[in-house]
C-alpha cells in the first residue's frame, strides 16, 4: 500500500485521557499497566549486581553516580529552570568533604558520605548563591567555569593534596553494599524528586521557570527557592561524589573533571529531557557503552559527542519521551 | 613598566580571544562552546602545513583560517540551525562539537595517526628577536600581539559600521525581527558570523600561539577566557569585552607580580564573582529588567 | 471618600539611559477609589506601575504605602504587603495547567499567614478561584495548560492571581486591551464587584469608554509627566489632554 493512501492514527490509551495525573484505576489490568514500568525499572536495576561480573559491577556503580548527576541536571534545567554545567562541582565538592573527613579524621565511609553530602551541599549553595539572581545562560556559563576555578584554587593554595590528591581512603567493606547503596540512593533521588515536582513547592518551580517576574509579583521570593532547589540538586551530586571519593579509595583533582559536567548532560538529553526516568536510563546506557570503548582511547569521547549531537539534532524528545508516547498511546494505520 | 606592557599584552591576548564569541553571540544569540576547539584546531593545522606539507607559513595560517571559517559555517548549516532559540541546545551541541574536535586531536592510532599529544608543536614567532622598550625587553611577537589586537579591532569596527554585510550583523544584533522585516536574512547572518567568529579565533591562535606550544588543552581554557571576558563585558557588548579584557589583563598581571603566578587564575574566579554581584548583566551589558515597553 | 489614602507617590523620577521614562511624578490613591491613568503610548504608565510594584527602582522619589516607605522594596516583599498588579502581556506559566497557576500565589507568605498555616485542599480552592473571575468549571478550562488558553481567560487569569493574595491594591496594567467588546462588558461587574468588597483599585487604561464606567477619578500621563488629574469629564475637556491625544497643534 502507498503511503499516500493511509495515514499513522494515533489513540491515547483510556486510563491516560481519563486521568491527567489523578489515577482513577478501575481494574487489574490498568493496575499492572501502570505499575508494570516502574516495577521493571526497580526490580531491573536491583537484579544487576546479581548478573554482573566483577569489572562491570564497578562499571554500574559509576553509572549510578552519573544518573545522579543526571537527574540533578534534569531536575534543575527542566523544573526549575537553571542550567547547570558544572556538576563536577557538586562531585568536587562531596567528594574532598567526604575524604578529607576519611583521611584525617579516620571518619569511616557510611559516616563520613552523609555528612559530606549536607555540608557538601551547604557549600556549593552558599557558593552559588551570588549567581542565583542571574538569568538563563549567564548561569549557564558561571556554573561551567565553578569546577575549573575550584582546581584552580586548590592548585594555587596547595592543599588537600594538591595536585597528587590524596589516596589509601577507607573503601566499601563489600561489592554488595558498594552496588546497592548507589542503586538504592538513586531509585530513592529518582522518585522522590517525582514526588516533589508534582507538589506545591514543584508548582512553585516550575512557575519560576516558566515567568519568574509573575512568580515575583505573586509574593514569592525567587530567590529563596532557586536556593533549595540548587540544594537539592547538591545533595545529590554531592552524595555522588562523596561516595565516589570511597569508591576508588582516592580523591584527587579529576573529581572536578569535565567528565562529570558533560556525561550527565549527554545521558540526559539522550535519556529525554523532562521525564527524569530518562536521564537516569541514558546514565546506565551511556556509562557502559563508554566503559566499552575504553580500549579506543579519545575515540570514546569522540563517539559519545556525536551521539549526544546526533540525539539533540535528529531526537531531541530523546529515548525516554518517546518511549513514553508509545506506551500510552495505540498507533494503527487507517484508509484516507 | 613591566606590568604597564605586560598587562597590556595580556589585556590585548583576552581581547583577541573574546572577540569571536562577543561577535557570535552579539549577532546569532549563539554561545559559540566550540570557540576554543577552533582555536586550536588553527594552531594544529598552521603546524601541520608548515611543518608536514611544507608550505609557506603565510599561506598556511591564510589556509587553516579558511578551514576555520568553514568549519563555523558547517556547524551552523547542519547543527545550530536546527537549534536556533533553545539556548540550552546550542551549548550542548556546541560543546559536542568543541569535545569532537579537541579529543579528535588527541586521537592516536587511527590510520597512523600519532595524536597532537606533548609539547612538541611550536608555531614560529612572525619576527625573531627582542628590543628595549624604556628598560623592559619585550619580543617582537607581544609586538605584533598589541599591533594585531588594535588591528582586529579597529578592521572589526569599520566593517560593522560601514560595510551593507557588518551593517545587516548589527541590525540583527539590535532588533532581530525588524530586521528580519527589512529583509534582513537571519540565517545567513548568522551563519556569515560563525564563519567570522570562527576565523577571528583561529586568527587569534596564529598571533598567540607563538608565544607558547600549541596543545589540545589550552581549547578548554581560551573557551573559559573567552566566556569569563564576556561575562564580565556583558554578553554581546563588543566595547564591554574589550573593557573587561582590561580588567581582567591587569588584574591577573598584577595578581602574579604581587602573589605569585598560581593565583592568576584565583583573581579571574574573584573578579568574576565580584562583578556579578554588582552588576548581574556584566559592566556594559544590557540584559533587559522587563521585557515590557517602558 | 475618606481622606484617607493608601498609596502616595512621591516625586518619582526613572530614566532608561537617556530617556527620561517619568518625571518628578506625585499621585495619591485613596482607599477604596478606583483610580483610572491614562495617557497615549509610551507616555510612562507600565513604567509607573513596575516603579510602584518595585520591579524597577525609581531614580529618585519616594514611595509610601499604607504610610509605609516602600521605595526600593523587592517586588515580592512589596505583594506581600498586599499591594498587587496584572501584567500588561499576560504572564501565565505555560506548562502548568490553569489552576496550578493559582498555587503559586496560594503558597506565598501573605496567604499562609492568613490561612494560618494550614491550607486545606489548595487545588479546590484555586479551582473555587478561577470559577469566580468567569473560567466554566464543566468545560474543563482550569486543567487546560495555561499555554493553551485565549487571551480573555490568561487575563482572568492575571487578575485571579493578584485576587489569590486578598490584596488591598491591585493594579490594573491594560486588563482590557486585546478583548473583544463582548469580553470586556463581562469583565466589567467582575471588577466592580471586586470594587464593593473593598479593594482599592488603579487602573492603566486605553479603553476609554469601558474605564469611564468604572472609575470616578482618572490622571492623564504624557512623556512621563502628569497633566491633568480631576473627574473624567473635566479631564476629557481638558485642552492639553486633547492635544496630547489628538496632536492639535494650537496651543
Amino acid at each position: 500500500m502507498l503511503t499516500g493512501d493511509r495515514r499513522k492514527k494515533r489513540l491515547d490509551r483510556s486510563i491516560k485521557v481519563r486521568t491527567e495525573g489523578l489515577y482513577a484505576v478501575s481494574s487489574w489490568g490498568e493496575m499492572v499497566y501502570l505499575i508494570a514500568p516502574r516495577f521493571v525499572l526497580i526490580v531491573g536495576l536491583f537484579t544487576l549486581p546479581l548478573v554482573l561480573d566483577m569489572y562491570w559491577q564497578r562499571v554500574l556503580c559509576s553509572a549510578g553516580i552519573y544518573a545522579l548527576l543526571a537527574l540533578g541536571f534534569d531536575f534543575l534545567a527542566e523544573f526549575v529552570g537553571l542550567v547547570c554545567l558544572g556538576g563536577a562541582f557538586f562531585v568536587g565538592v562531596g567528594g574532598y568533604i567526604s575524604g578529607l573527613l576519611n583521611a584525617y579524621y579516620g571518619w569511616p565511609p557510611l559516616l563520613s558520605i552523609p555528612v559530606a553530602s549536607v555540608a557538601g551541599a551547604v557549600i556549593s549553595t552558599l557558593i552559588l548563591l551570588p549567581c542565583l539572581r542571574l538569568r538563563g545562560i549567564y548561569f549557564a556559563i558561571v556554573s561551567f567555569m565553578f569546577p575549573l576555578f575550584a582546581v584552580y584554587i586548590i592548585v594555587a593554595l596547595g592543599v588537600f593534596g594538591s595536585t597528587e590528591g590524596i589516596s589509601a581512603l577507607a573503601t566499601f567493606p563489600n561489592i554488595w553494599i558498594e552496588q546497592y547503596l548507589i542503586l538504592v540512593a538513586v531509585i530513592l533521588s529518582l522518585f522522590g524528586i517525582r514526588r516533589l515536582v508534582s507538589e506545591d513547592i514543584g508548582v512553585i518551580f516550575q512557575g519560576i521557570k516558566d515567568n519568574d517576574q509573575a512568580v515575583k509579583a505573586s509574593g514569592i521570593n525567587i530567590t529563596a527557592y532557586r536556593t533549595k532547589a540548587v540544594f537539592i540538586t547538591a545533595l545529590i551530586g554531592c552524595f555522588g561524589g562523596a561516595y565516589l571519593s570511597h569508591l576508588y579509595g582516592w580523591l584527587g583533582l579529576s573529581l572536578f573533571a569535565m567528565d562529570f559536567s558533560i556525561m550527565p548532560i549527554a545521558a540526559a538529553v539522550m535519556g529525554g529531557m523532562g521525564s527524569l526516568v530518562g536521564p537516569v536510563l541514558g546514565a546506565f546506557i551511556l556509562t557502559p557503552l563508554s566503559e566499552a570503548l575504553r580500549g579506543f582511547g579519545q575515540l570514546r569521547v569522540v563517539l559519545y559527542s556525536l551521539i549526544l549531537i546526533g540525539f539533540i539534532v535528529y531526537k531531541p524528545e530523546g529515548l525516554m519521551n518517546y518511549l513514553q508516547r508509545k506506551y500510552h498511546q495505540f498507533e494503527l494505520w487507517e484508509k484516507v | 613598566m613591566d606590568i604597564v606592557i605586560y598587562g597590556t599584552v595580556n589585556s590585548i591576548v583576552f581581547a583577541l580571544i573574546a572577540v569571536g564569541f562577543t561577535l557570535v553571540y552579539g549577532v546569532s544569540r549563539i554561545p559559540n562552546f566550540a570557540h576554543g576547539s577552533i582555536y586550536v584546531l588553527v594552531g594544529f593545522l598552521t603546524w601541520s602545513f608548515v611543518n608536514d606539507l611544507r608550505m609557506n607559513y603565510a599561506l598556511a595560517i591564510l589556509l587553516s583560517l579558511t578551514i576555520a571559517a568553514v568549519v563555523g559555517f558547517i556547524m551552523y548549516r547542519f547543527i545550530l540551525i536546527r537549534l536556533r532559540g533553545m539556548a540550552t541546545s546550542e551549548i550542548i551541541a556546541s560543546f559536542a562539537v568543541s569535545l569532537v574536535i579537541l579529543e579528535g586531536l588527541r586521537m592516536q592510532g587511527i590510520g597512523g595517526f600519532k595524536g597532537f599529544i606533548g609539547p612538541f608543536y611550536v608555531l614560529r614567532p612572525f619576527i625573531e628577536g627582542k628590543m628595549n622598550i624604556w628598560g623592559v625587553f619585550v619580543d617582537f611577537q607581544r609586538l605584533i600581539i598589541i599591533g594585531g589586537g588594535i588591528a582586529v579591532v579597529g578592521l572589526l569596527w569599520l566593517f560593522t559600521h560601514h560595510t551593507k554585510m557588518g551593517l545587516s550583523l548589527r541590525a540583527i544584533a539590535q532588533d532581530e525581527r525588524a530586521a528580519m522585516m527589512l529583509g534582513v536574512n537571519s540565517d545567513r547572518t548568522a551563519m556569515i558570523s560563525l564563519s567570522i567568529g570562527s576565523a577571528l579565533a583561529g586568527l587569534a591562535a596564529v598571533i598567540i600561539l607563538p608565544l607558547g606550544s600549541v596543545t589540545a588543552e589550552a581549547g578548554y581554557k581560551v573557551l573559559i577566557y573567552a566566556l569569563a571576558v564576556s561575562i564580565i563585558g556583558g554578553l554581546g557588548s563588543w566595547a564591554g569585552a574589550v573593557l573587561a579584557s582590561f580588567v581582567i589583563g591587569f588584574a591577573m598581571k598584577i595578581s602574579t607580580a604581587m602573589f605569585g603566578a598560581v593565583w592568576e587564575s584565583v583573581v579571574l574566579v574573584g573578579t568574576i564573582i565580584l562583578i556579578l554581584l554588582f552588576k548581574p548583566s556584566g559592566l556594559l551589558g544590557k540584559q533587559k529588567e522587563l521585557e515590557e515597553r517602558v | 471618600m475618606a481622606d484617607e489614602f493608601l498609596l502616595q507617590v512621591g516625586g518619582v523620577s526613572k530614566a532608561f539611559g537617556g530617556v527620561q521614562a517619568i518625571t518628578n511624578l506625585s499621585f495619591r490613591l485613596f482607599k477604596g477609589e478606583i483610580l483610572g491613568v491614562i495617557g497615549p503610548n509610551g507616555s510612562g504608565k507600565t513604567t509607573l506601575v513596575n516603579l510602584i510594584t518595585g520591579f524597577v527602582r525609581p531614580d529618585s522619589g519616594k514611595v509610601f504605602y499604607k504610610a509605609r516607605n516602600i521605595t526600593g522594596l523587592q517586588p515580592h516583599k512589596i505583594a506581600n504587603l498586599g499591594l498587587t498588579r496584572t501584567f500588561q502581556i499576560a504572564r501565565p506559566y505555560d506548562s502548568l495547567p490553569a489552576f496550578k497557576n493559582l498555587i503559586v500565589p496560594l503558597n506565598s507568605p501573605r496567604v499562609r499567614r492568613t490561612r494560618g498555616g494550614k491550607l486545606g485542599d489548595i487545588e479546590a480552592v484555586a479551582i473555587d478561584m478561577l470559577e469566580e473571575v468567569g473560567f466554566e468549571r464543566d468545560a474543563r478550562v482550569p486543567y487546560k495548560t495555561a499555554g493553551s488558553l485565549p487571551l480573555g481567560y490568561l487575563k482572568r487569569l492575571e487578575l485571579a492571581r493578584c485576587i489569590a493574595l486578598k490584596p488591598d491594591i491591585i493594579i490594573c496594567d491594560e486588563i482590557f486591551s486585546g478583548l473583544s467588546m463582548s469580553e470586556i462588558t463581562s469583565m466589567i461587574p467582575f471588577l466592580e464587584k471586586l470594587h464593593l468588597e473593598g479593594i482599592t483599585m488603579m487602573m492603566i487604561e486605553h479603553r476609554l469608554r469601558e474605564l469611564f464606567r468604572l472609575t470616578d477619578r482618572v490622571m492623564v500621563m504624557n512623556f512621563g509627566e502628569k497633566i491633568a488629574e480631576g473627574m473624567p469629564q473635566e479631564v476629557i475637556e481638558n485642552k492639553e489632554v486633547r492635544k496630547a491625544y489628538l496632536g492639535t497643534e494650537t496651543s
